[in-house]
């Protein structure tokens, strides 16, 4: 009889694998994912593929200069999922160099230089984001309008031309692209507001744009509604718990409730902020990042909340019309310090902790 | 609100934190009956098959034994003892590996089957009520049942609470996934299963016993709840199938919705859970009188042909029993002891079954695939969610990385009970259980290094503290030889010698500042005087007689004496005024003048003779340059405190190093004050030491005085030395304040010269005497006499003045022993001192008085100071 193989207990396994965790996140986002393509054009795809070929690119080469084995670091698809939030993120006709900085940035530096994956501190999409939306502050809020609202109609060629060259096969550049037949600048409708607040309009004057076609915004809201739904499937599936993002949505909902009761003519309601910009995206696939997110449950209730809070607050009052990469990344900062003090009680402790 | 009793009686069960649902696959061995198996070759026995201590042998090799038969008794703490499964003779005894993830040998008894299997004669108790709890724990124990779950906790132990029982939890649970022992048990012998609780009612008078068995396991449910269906007391309960459900302190929460208390035992909740296959075993042990030899164990594993449970005799190679199903191994085998949760791969199938053994798995790959490679943690919290404890297996994981022993106890690593949860869910295949295990192991080791490392430690100091004795033991017996004679001569020519010898180690310090003639001749005469002023002293101590030529100072001091509290303050304001003076003559002289008096006043009843020399001290004094005359003030007062001090022995050593501490003092007050300074924290450090230390402290400090006759700094470090010494000395005596007294002598002297530096060194040194007086009173007289001879012989070599101290000290100890009176035992020092004597308890009080006074001006020379330079 040979010898026998010696293995430390348990000796089964749940058959749950990391991998598939990272792809199921990845196939949730596809409802959302959709609505993108439907309202935003193919453009989304281009940045989706621009993102995910950059991410792993740059693993790759992390991995080889880091000696680490690639095969199955690579196949964890943790940089893939990482690749896509950012994609999401950007607008879909922004020139490719935008993307690939973004994720050549999440990558290498927030998430291999700090050790790979499961040490970085930040989330690397949304860490990638802000670094794009401070330096290139004019590419990233060229949001195009929502097809119904679009003057002219793009091709695959030209959204492909556009975000290569700059220019479509017309000759069109995106700004001539983006504005409407009046040459006025369409934008997402959290920037409508915001613009509008400026102009010394109110809120309900604001949502008359024909961007606000129905309950938070042409396009927009279905995105949102999307990713809630593939949110929901998130926490069904177990692949999420359901802390964070029911504190961070109920947060900033309440949030809104309450300026919209203090002051109605410049606030807006919980509706818009819930179903409009990032956050259904943030709340279910970003907030909840694993890596980067508190780990107990306790913690996790004030890490959504705050982050709720924070969007709300940046929004409102803050220079930016979203805020869920900020409020993500300074939480992110956080999270230690609220691990440490929401550890449960043990069990049969008799003391509270 | 409900009871609990109430809760569960209506048939509710609570849930627990974490817990998973592996794949059970419990059918499969449950198609066919519990199976017997031929007798093995040879059966190995381990001594020791449970938590606890061996026992003993009572068997040797070559001895026949029958069925049934005990192979030890116990002995000690946890011990029960082993029986023969089978009739035989004893092959061998001899470590064996054991039955452990280690296969680390154990001594076993290695038994040849006969192949009759002959019982032992048996005693069953058919009626086991006629006995008493005592005598049916004593049977338990002698039947040696231990806990047949896992654990091996002696069941005897469990069957004597310290606490009263309200439930008796049978675990028919059996949570781990293939394992079906307990199943297969409960279905064929359901009801002496309930026989068996009826014993273990007997002994705990519960108020429900609750069969608790995972609701997988329905015919297991129904044969015992058939069982027990007369018994309104006892409840049969199934409960939802999810792992760890069987683990002790969940299974009480789920039946009872109690939480057994972190590091407590469950009959702190009142509850006492028992394994089914325990409960067997008890029946047997009093119904059959049979001891426990053999027990159910699951052999599965699609390895093997068949999978089923067999009675598998203690001590039956597992390989015997694989190959009696089928076993075909293939590469890579694993043969798990236990279920595939918390079992244990056994590194070779020539192991026995022992009495916690309850399944031997051996599975495929395919059936059991291998942990793929283990990826980074990504802290999705999957475990927390599994772990029935908890915790957080994902920051436990961080921190046993990084070995970061003191958050792993904060995250309370200890509560883990390696039950595999959170490997089993995690996604990046993590062992989680693995580092848990490695991590507490060096928690332990490092706990355990501490415990040496200090044991260690004291060991060392131990040492240490044992060769300074016996240095300073043969250092003590050197100078008692050289010593003798020195003695004999000093009492012999006592009245002389003993003033000259009192005052050496003070003329030894001065004769290091004397640098020029003058200053020698000076201390020449002021000698002479002092032996002029001592003979006077002691002639007129019987009468006393008030001069009107007194200097005015003396007149005060006397005054004092006899009205002692009143006058302090008066001499002190004297005091003041003159150390304000800038002619430094006029402070001398008052300075001398008062402590002269002082002396006097000390001397009850002084006389007139003495008053006289006084003033003319102080003529000569003034007459004299500055220097000379602080000096010798110095020494009258030195000399006055000395008498003060006369009551206790102590104070001698004391006063002679004041005298050389303000001789130098005089001179450069400056230096003299660094000096006590140091000397001061010396002693502090000294005074800390305990008293065997202090020995060798003051042997140390002899050398350091009689380095001083070679210049004037180390003159005044040595004298500093001395009153530290005095100081020490002073701790021992009833009144600490002539310690302090000491101190303020000293800077009484100083203040004559610079009032400010005085008054800091007079503080501390207060501040340290008072630290001194709180040290607790010893026996250590004895020290200040040797003290006092160290300064005596300080004008010697120094090596022998220190050899020469010791054994005077030595002496010095043992006489005090004897005699209430120390004074008597110290000839060579007592000179003046002695003569002095007579009045002890005025001379203290007149001290006293001296000391408060000598405070005050201090502190006023200081403020004064102050002002005027303001």
């Amino acid at each position: 009889m040979s010898a026998l193989k010696v293995l430390s207990s348990p000796h089964q396994h749940s058959q749950k694998s990391l991998s598939q965790l990272m792809l199921a996140v990845c196939l949730a986002t596809s409802l959302g994912l959709l609505a993108q393509l439907y309202f935003f054009g193919i453009g989304v795809l281009i940045q989706i593929v621009l993102a995910i070929s950059t991410a792993l690119a740059c693993e790759a080469l992390v991995l080889k200069l880091r000696k680490r084995p690639l095969n199955t670091t690579l196949k964890d698809n943790s940089a893939v999922l990482s690749a896509l939030l950012l994609a999401l993120c950007i607008p879909p006709l922004a020139p490719w160099w935008v993307i690939v900085i973004g994720t050549f940035f999440a990558i290498v530096f927030v998430k291999q230089l700090y050790g790979g994956l499961g040490a970085n501190i930040f989330n690397p999409a949304m860490a990638g984001y802000v670094l794009l939306l401070i330096s290139f502050p004019v590419q990233m809020t060229s949001w195009l309008p929502p097809a119904e609202l679009m003057p002219i109609q793009l091709s695959f060629i030209d959204q492909l031309s556009l975000v290569f060259t700059g220019s479509s096969s017309a000759g069109l550049s995106l700004e001539q692209v983006r504005s409407g037949i009046d040459g006025v600048t369409m934008a997402t409708p959290l920037d409508t507001i915001k613009t509008d607040l400026s102009k010394g309009l109110t809120v309900s004057e604001s949502l008359a744009q024909p961007i606000f076609t129905s309950f938070a915004g042409a396009g927009w809201q279905w995105v949102n509604l999307g990713y809630l739904i593939g949110g929901l499937y998130l926490i069904k599936a177990r692949l999420i718990n359901w802390h964070i993002p029911v504190a961070m949505l109920s947060s900033l909902g309440l949030c809104a409730v309450v300026g919209i009761m203090i002051d109605p003519d410049t606030s807006a309601g919980p509706i818009l902020h819930l179903f409009s910009g990032a956050t259904m995206l943030g709340a279910f696939f970003i907030a909840t990042d694993p890596v980067s997110a508190a780990t107990t449950n306790k913690g996790r209730l004030i890490y959504g909340a705050a982050i709720g809070i924070l969007v709300y607050l940046i929004r409102t009052y803050g220079g930016y019309p979203d805020a869920v990469a900020f409020a993500v990344l300074l939480l992110n900062m956080a999270v230690p310090l609220i691990d440490f003090y929401t550890q449960p009680r043990v069990y049969g402790d008799t003391k509270d902790s | 609100m409900e009871s609990i009793l109430e809760q569960i009686d209506r048939g509710i069960i609570w849930d627990t934190p974490g817990g998973v649902h592996p794949q059970t696959n419990k059918s499969l061995s449950t198609q066919t009956p519990i199976e017997r198996l031929p007798l093995p070759q040879e059966l190995v026995l381990p001594i020791k098959q449970h938590i606890g201590s061996n026992g003993k042998l009572i068997v040797e090799v070559g001895q026949h034994v029958l069925k049934g038969q005990p192979l030890t008794e116990a002995a000690g703490h946890w011990s029960v003892p082993i029986h023969a499964p089978t009739s035989g003779t004893v092959l061998d005894i001899k470590p064996m590996p054991s039955t452990h993830p280690s296969a680390l040998p154990e001594l076993s008894i290695i038994l040849e089957p006969d192949g009759a299997d002959t019982w032992c004669e048996l005693s069953p108790w058919p009626d086991f009520h006629a006995k008493s709890n005592e005598q049916i724990v004593d049977r338990i124990h002698q039947a040696g049942i231990s806990g047949m779950g896992g654990a091996g906790f002696p069941a005897y132990v469990k069957a004597q609470p310290t606490h009263p029982i309200e439930y008796l939890i049978i675990n028919g649970v059996e949570c781990e996934p293939f394992i079906t022992a307990d199943d297969m048990l409960m279905r064929e012998h359901a009801e002496q299963i309930i026989r068996g609780i009826e014993v273990l009612r007997k002994l705990y008078q519960p108020t429900r016993i609750i069969i608790a068995i995972e609701d997988d396991k329905p015919q297991a449910i129904a044969a015992l709840t058939k069982a027990c269906e007369e018994d309104h007391n006892t409840i049969v309960r199934a409960i939802p199938t999810k792992y760890p459900s069987g683990g002790e302190k969940q299974l009480i929460q789920v039946v009872t919705s109690m939480q057994v208390p972190r590091g407590g035992l469950p009959s702190d909740v009142g509850v006492v859970v028992h394994n089914v296959g325990t409960i067997f075993a008890i029946y047997q042990a009093i119904f059959e009188g049979k001891p426990l030899i053999e027990r159910v164990v699951t052999l599965a594993g699609d390895t093997l042909s068949k999978n089923t449970n067999a009675w598998l005799l203690l001590g039956t190679p597992i390989k015997f029993a694989l190959t009696h199903v089928g076993f075909v191994p293939e590469k890579w085998q694993r043969v798990i002891m236990g279920g595939p949760m918390m079992g244990f791969t056994l590194p070779s199938v020539r192991l026995p079954i022992i009495k916690t053994s309850n399944c031997v798995l051996a599975p495929s790959q395919n059936q059991m695939p291998f942990p793929g490679e283990e990826q980074p943690c990504i802290r999705c919290g999957a475990c927390a969610d599994a772990c029935p404890a908890t915790l957080l297996p994902q920051q436990l994981l961080w921190y046993a990385k990084s070995n970061d022993h003191q958050k792993l106890q904060d995250h309370k690593l200890s509560d883990c009970i390696e039950c595999g949860a959170c490997a089993f869910v995690c996604p990046s295949e993590i062992p989680l259980v693995e580092y848990y295990r490695v991590a507490k192991a060096d928690i332990k080791q490092a706990q355990q290094d501490k415990i040496d490392a200090e044991r260690a430690k004291e060991r060392f100091e131990a040492r240490n503290r044992r060769l300074e004795r016996e240095k300073e033991e043969r250092n003590q017996r050197h100078q008692r030889g050289r010593r003798q004679p020195n003695n004999n001569k000093a009492s012999e020519t006592k009245k002389t010698n003993d003033a000259v010898q009192a005052a050496l180690a003070r003329a030894k310090a001065k004769k290091a500042d004397a640098v020029n003639d003058n200053d020698m001749a000076a201390l020449r005469e002021e000698r002479k005087r002092q032996a002029k002023l001592y003979k006077e002293e002691k002639r007129a101590s019987a009468q006393e007689t008030s001069t009107k030529e007194d200097a005015v100072a003396a007149a005060v001091a006397r005054a004092k004496a006899k009205k002692q509290a009143n006058a302090s303050s008066v001499s002190s304001s004297t005091a003041n005024n003159e150390t304000e003076k800038e002619s430094q003559k006029d402070a001398v002289a008052a300075a001398i003048a008062r402590a002269k008096a002082k002396k006097i006043a000390k001397n009850t009843p002084p006389d007139e003779q003495s008053e006289p020399a006084i003033e003319r001290s102080d003529n000569t004094s003034k007459a004299d340059d500055p220097r000379k005359a602080a000096v010798a003030a110095a020494i009258a007062r030195a000399k006055a405190k000395k008498a003060a001090k006369e009551p206790t022995s102590d104070a001698q050593s004391e006063s002679a190093a004041e005298r050389s501490v303000d001789n130098a003092a005089a001179d450069d007050p400056r230096k003299a004050a660094v000096a006590a300074a140091i000397a001061r924290a010396k002693a502090k450090k000294a005074a800390k030491e305990a008293p065997s230390v202090e020995q060798s402290e003051s042997a140390a400090e002899n050398s350091d005085d009689n380095a001083t006759a070679d210049d004037p700094r180390k003159a005044a470090v040595a004298a500093a030395i001395a009153r530290a010494k005095a100081k020490k000395a002073a701790k021992e005596a009833p009144s600490v304040e002539q310690s302090e007294s000491a101190a303020e002598h000293s800077v009484d002297n100083a203040a004559a010269d610079d009032p400010r530096k005085a008054a800091v060194a007079a503080s501390i040194a207060r501040a340290k005497a008072k630290k001194a007086a709180k040290e607790a009173p010893s026996v250590e007289q004895s020290e200040s006499s040797a003290e006092i001879s160290e300064d005596n012989e300080a004008a010697d070599d120094p090596r022998k003045t220190a050899v020469a101290a010791a054994i005077a000290r030595a002496k010095a100890k043992k006489a005090a022993k004897e005699a209430p009176s120390v004074e008597q035992t110290e000839p060579t020092v007592e000179s003046s001192d002695d003569e002095m004597a007579e009045d002890p308890r005025k001379a203290a009080v007149a001290a006293a008085i001296a000391r408060a006074k000598a405070k005050k001006a201090a502190k006023e020379a200081q403020s004064k100071k102050h002002g005027d330079e303001n």
